[in-house]
C-alpha cells in the first residue's frame, strides 16, 4: 500500500539547476478502501494534483490507507513520525480517526493540517499551535442549516451517526434552530438500513427532517427514504449531498437544500481553475472533500514560500497568515487555527444529466466557531 | 429576525451555551401502526440476513469450510445488478445477471482455490478466503472505480401499501420478505425432497461413504458452492437497490451473517432462518425501543446516544447468551 511519489517530473528537470533546498515530507493518511473510500480518494487526488501543478520538487508525499479504522490510522501515524520522519501530516476524513491521531501527532512537533474532520474537542480548550483545520469546525455546516431551516420549518426531526462528528452535527444544528424538535436519533456508524428510523420519522408528526449521514450511509438513507412513501421534506449538510454520493442517490436528491462552504459554481478565479484542472485530470467533478484538500495543499505551498518547515515557529506563523487563493473565496484563521469563512446554502440541481449543487444563498458570512473562545492560544 | 432576503439572511454570529439547546418535545407516541411497521422492518432485515446466511451455513454444513469471501459474492451480485440495470435500464435483467454472476464467481472460486482447502484446517481456510476478499475488493475497485454505483428499485415495486392501524409500508420491502419466504421454502424442498438434497445431506453426514458409493463429490461440492454463492448474489442485488452499491459492502453483512449462523447452529438451514429473523427483530426493536426505555431513566441528552450504543451491541449480547446456554447454537446440524 505504500506509495512514495516525488511530485512533478517535469519540474524536477527545471529545478535541477536551482539551489538544493531541503526536502519537505508530507504524510497523507486517508481512507482509500472500504465504504468511505470515495471521500479519501477525492482528498488524495486533489492534494496530489495541487502539488503536481505547483511544480515544487522538494515535496515528497507519503500516502497511506487507514481503511477508516482508528487503530490502523494510529499505527500509520506513528510509523510516519518515527521512521518516515514527516514534517507535516494531513488527510484524515473521519472525526473518530482524527481524535485518535491528531493529539499525539501535534505533541511530537509534527504540524497537522486537517482537510476535513474538525471535532469540537480539538477546537476549544484542547486547541494546539501545531494543529490547523483548513476545512471547518464540525458544527459549522449544521449551524448554517439550522439557521436556514428556521425560515421554512417549525418541527424538525434530526438524526446523525453516534460518533464525535454526529454529536457535533446535531449540537451545531440545535444551536441555531429555533423551532421544535419532533425527535432526535443517533444511528450506528456504518449503518446501512434505516427502515426503523424512517418509521419513527413517519410517526413523529415532523414537518421536516435534518440528517447528517456522510458517505454510503447517506446514500442508503436517501434511497430508502424516497422509497418509503414519507413525503416530509429533508435538508442536510453538504456532506449528505456531495458530489461523491449524488450519482448513487439519484433523482431522490433533486431540489434538496444543503449547506456548505463550497460549490463548484462558486464564482472566483481559484475555484474555476480548480474545477477545470480536477475535472480534466480525473474525468469527474470534484467533491467538497477535494476542494478542502486542494486548499490544504495550496496553504502548505504558500507557507513553504515564506518559511522553512524545519523552523516550526516561523512555519506556523506562515500558515496562520493563510496567504493563498482559496477556492472558497475568503479564508482566514481564527485564534484556534480553525477557519473563519462564509457558509452557503446550496440546492441539488441537474446540470445536463449530472446531479450537482448550485449556491442559492449565504447563511453566514465570516463565520467562526463556538469553541474558539475556550482556546488559550 | 433571520429573514432570508435575496440570498443573504444573516451576518451576525451568536452562540447559545450548550445547556440551552433544544430537547425533543417528547417521545414519539407508540402507536399500533408504528409497532407493526417496526416488526415488519425487523422481519425484513431478518429475511435479508437469511439469504446471506443460508449459503454460508450450507457451505459450512456440507463441506466444513469457513468462507470469509461469502460477503464478496454478495458484493458481486450487487455490482452485477447495478451495472446491468444501468446499461439496459431493466432491474429484472440485472437481478438475473446477479444470480448468474455470483454463481459463476462462486463456482470459479471453488474450482480454483476452495477445492484445495477442504482437507486443511480452519485457520488455512480463513487465511485463504480472507485473501480472496482482498482480491475481490481490489478487482471490483479496478473494474468499477471507488465511487458507489446507482441502483434503484423497479417501477412496479415502487410506492407503499397501507397497513392496518393507518401506517404505510414500502412495497419493495414486502417483496423482499416474500422472496425470503420463497427461498426458505425452496431450500426446504430441495434439501428434504430431492435427490440432490439427499446427496447434500449424505455429504454432511459422511463424505467418505458417499464418495465410495460413486457420487461425484467434487461436482456436488462445486454445485453446492455455486448455489450458496447465487443466494448471496441475490441478496446483494436486492439490498443494492436499498443501499449503496460500493466496494466493501459485503463485510458488514458477512459479520451479521456469522452472528446468525452461530446463533442458529452452524450448518443448519432451519437454524439460519430462525437465527436471522431473531437477529433482525432484536436489532430493529432494540434500535427502536431502547432509547425510549432509557429516556424514562436518563436525561434526554444522554438517552439517545447511550440507547444507540447499547442497541448496536444487542445482537452480540444475544449471541453470547445463546452460546452460554446452547454452545452449539439453537439447531446444530452436528449435534
Amino acid at each position: 500500500m505504500r506509495k512514495i511519489l516525488a511530485a512533478g517530473a517535469a519540474a524536477l528537470v527545471l529545478a535541477a539547476g536551482a539551489a538544493q533546498a531541503e526536502p519537505v515530507k508530507i504524510g497523507v493518511i486517508t481512507t482509500l478502501s472500504g465504504g468511505g473510500a470515495g471521500l479519501g480518494i477525492d482528498m488524495r487526488d486533489a492534494f496530489q494534483l495541487a502539488i503536481k501543478q505547483s511544480g515544487n520538487s522538494e515535496i515528497e508525499l507519503v500516502v497511506e490507507d487507514d481503511a477508516q479504522k482508528p487503530e490502523l490510522a494510529v499505527q500509520i501515524a506513528e510509523k510516519m513520525i518515527q521512521s518516515d520522519k514527516v514534517d507535516l501530516m494531513t488527510g484524515i476524513i473521519w472525526s473518530n480517526l482524527a481524535m485518535a491521531v491528531i493529539p499525539n501527532t501535534v505533541a511530537q512537533d509534527v504540524i497537522y493540517l486537517s482537510p476535513n474532520a474538525g471535532p469540537s474537542a480539538l477546537a476549544g480548550a484542547n486547541c494546539h499551535p501545531n494543529y490547523f483545520n483548513v476545512a471547518y469546525q464540525n458544527d459549522n455546516f449544521h449551524e448554517a442549516m439550522g439557521e436556514y431551516d428556521n425560515k421554512d420549518y417549525k418541527k424538525t426531526f434530526i438524526l446523525a451517526p453516534n460518533y464525535p462528528a454526529g454529536k457535533d452535527a446535531l449540537t451545531g444544528f440545535k444551536r441555531y434552530y429555533k423551532g421544535e424538535l419532533a425527535g432526535e436519533i443517533y444511528t450506528q456508524v456504518g449503518q446501512t438500513d434505516y427502515a426503523a428510523e424512517i418509521a419513527e420519522i413517519r410517526a413523529s408528526g415532523a414537518d421536516s427532517v435534518y440528517f447528517f449521514l456522510p458517505g454510503g450511509m447517506g446514500i442508503a438513507f436517501m434511497k430508502q427514504y424516497a422509497q418509503s412513501g414519507v413525503d416530509i421534506p429533508v435538508t442536510g449538510p453538504g456532506f449528505s449531498f456531495s458530489q461523491d454520493v449524488l450519482p448513487a442517490i439519484g433523482d431522490a436528491a433533486l431540489g434538496v437544500k444543503n449547506s456548505a462552504t463550497w460549490a463548484k459554481d462558486l464564482d472566483n478565479a481559484a475555484n474555476k481553475a480548480f474545477v477545470e484542472a480536477f475535472s480534466k485530470e480525473y474525468n469527474r467533478l470534484p467533491s467538497i472533500y477535494a476542494a478542502q484538500s486542494w486548499d490544504t495543499a495550496n496553504l502548505i505551498l504558500a507557507a513553504l514560500g515564506k518559511a522553512s518547515v524545519k523552523d516550526r515557529q516561523a512555519f506556523r506563523a506562515a500558515l496562520k497568515e493563510a496567504d493563498f487563493a482559496s477556492v472558497r473565496g475568503k479564508f482566514k484563521f481564527n485564534k484556534n487555527n480553525h477557519p473563519i469563512q462564509d457558509i452557503y446554502v446550496r440546492e441539488v440541481v441537474k446540470d445536463g444529466d449530472v446531479l450537482t449543487n448550485r449556491i442559492i444563498g449565504t447563511a453566514f458570512t465570516d463565520h467562526g466557531d463556538a469553541y474558539a473562545d475556550q482556546c488559550a492560544m | 429576525m433571520a429573514a432570508f432576503v435575496s440570498g443573504q439572511f444573516r451576518t451576525q454570529d451568536r452562540y447559545a451555551p450548550l445547556p440551552e439547546l433544544l430537547q425533543p418535545a417528547g417521545p414519539i407516541p407508540l402507536s399500533l401502526a408504528l409497532l407493526i411497521e417496526q416488526l415488519l422492518n425487523g422481519l425484513q432485515l431478518g429475511v435479508m440476513l437469511f439469504l446471506i446466511a443460508a449459503g454460508l451455513t450450507l457451505i459450512f454444513g456440507v463441506m466444513g469450510l469457513i468462507n470469509l469471501a461469502h460477503g464478496s459474492l454478495y458484493m458481486v451480485g450487487a455490482f452485477a445488478c447495478a451495472s446491468v440495470a444501468a446499461t439496459t435500464g431493466s432491474f429484472w435483467l440485472g437481478l438475473v445477471t446477479s444470480l448468474a454472476a455470483a454463481a459463476a464467481a462462486g463456482a470459479l472460486m471453488e474450482v480454483a482455490v476452495i477445492r484445495r482447502l477442504y482437507a486443511r484446517d480452519h485457520l488455512d481456510q480463513v487465511l485463504a478466503t480472507f485473501a480472496l476478499i482482498l482480491v475481490f475488493s481490489e478487482g471490483t475497485r479496478w473494474l468499477f472505480g471507488s465511487f458507489p454505483l446507482y441502483l434503484d428499485i423497479p417501477p412496479v415495486l415502487q410506492g407503499a401499501v397501507a397497513l392496518p392501524g393507518g401506517g404505510q409500508y414500502p412495497l419493495y420491502r414486502l417483496a423482499i420478505i416474500a422472496v425470503g419466504v420463497l427461498v426458505a421454502a425452496g431450500l426446504y424442498l430441495l434439501i428434504g425432497r430431492t435427490r440432490l438434497g439427499m446427496r447434500i445431506r449424505a455429504g454432511e453426514t459422511d463424505r467418505e461413504m458417499i464418495a465410495a458409493l460413486g457420487v461425484d463429490i467434487r461436482a456436488l461440492y462445486t454445485l453446492v458452492f455455486a448455489l450458496g454463492a447465487a443466494l448471496a448474489g441475490l441478496a446483494g442485488a436486492l439490498v443494492g437497490a436499498l443501499q449503496s452499491v460500493q466496494v466493501g459492502m459485503g463485510e458488514p453483512a458477512l459479520i451479521l451473517a456469522f452472528v446468525v449462523i452461530v446463533i442458529g447452529g452452524i450448518g443448519s438451514i432451519k437454524g439460519a432462518l430462525v437465527g436471522a429473523v431473531l437477529v433482525g427483530l432484536v436489532d430493529t426493536m432494540g434500535r427502536f425501543l431502547l432509547p425510549k426505555l432509557l429516556a424514562l431513566a436518563l436525561p434526554a441528552t444522554q438517552a439517545g446516544p447511550v440507547g444507540a450504543a447499547i442497541a448496536s451491541m444487542l445482537i452480540y449480547i444475544l449471541m453470547a447468551l445463546i452460546l452460554a446456554f446452547r454452545p452449539s447454537g439453537l439447531f446444530s446440524a452436528r449435534s
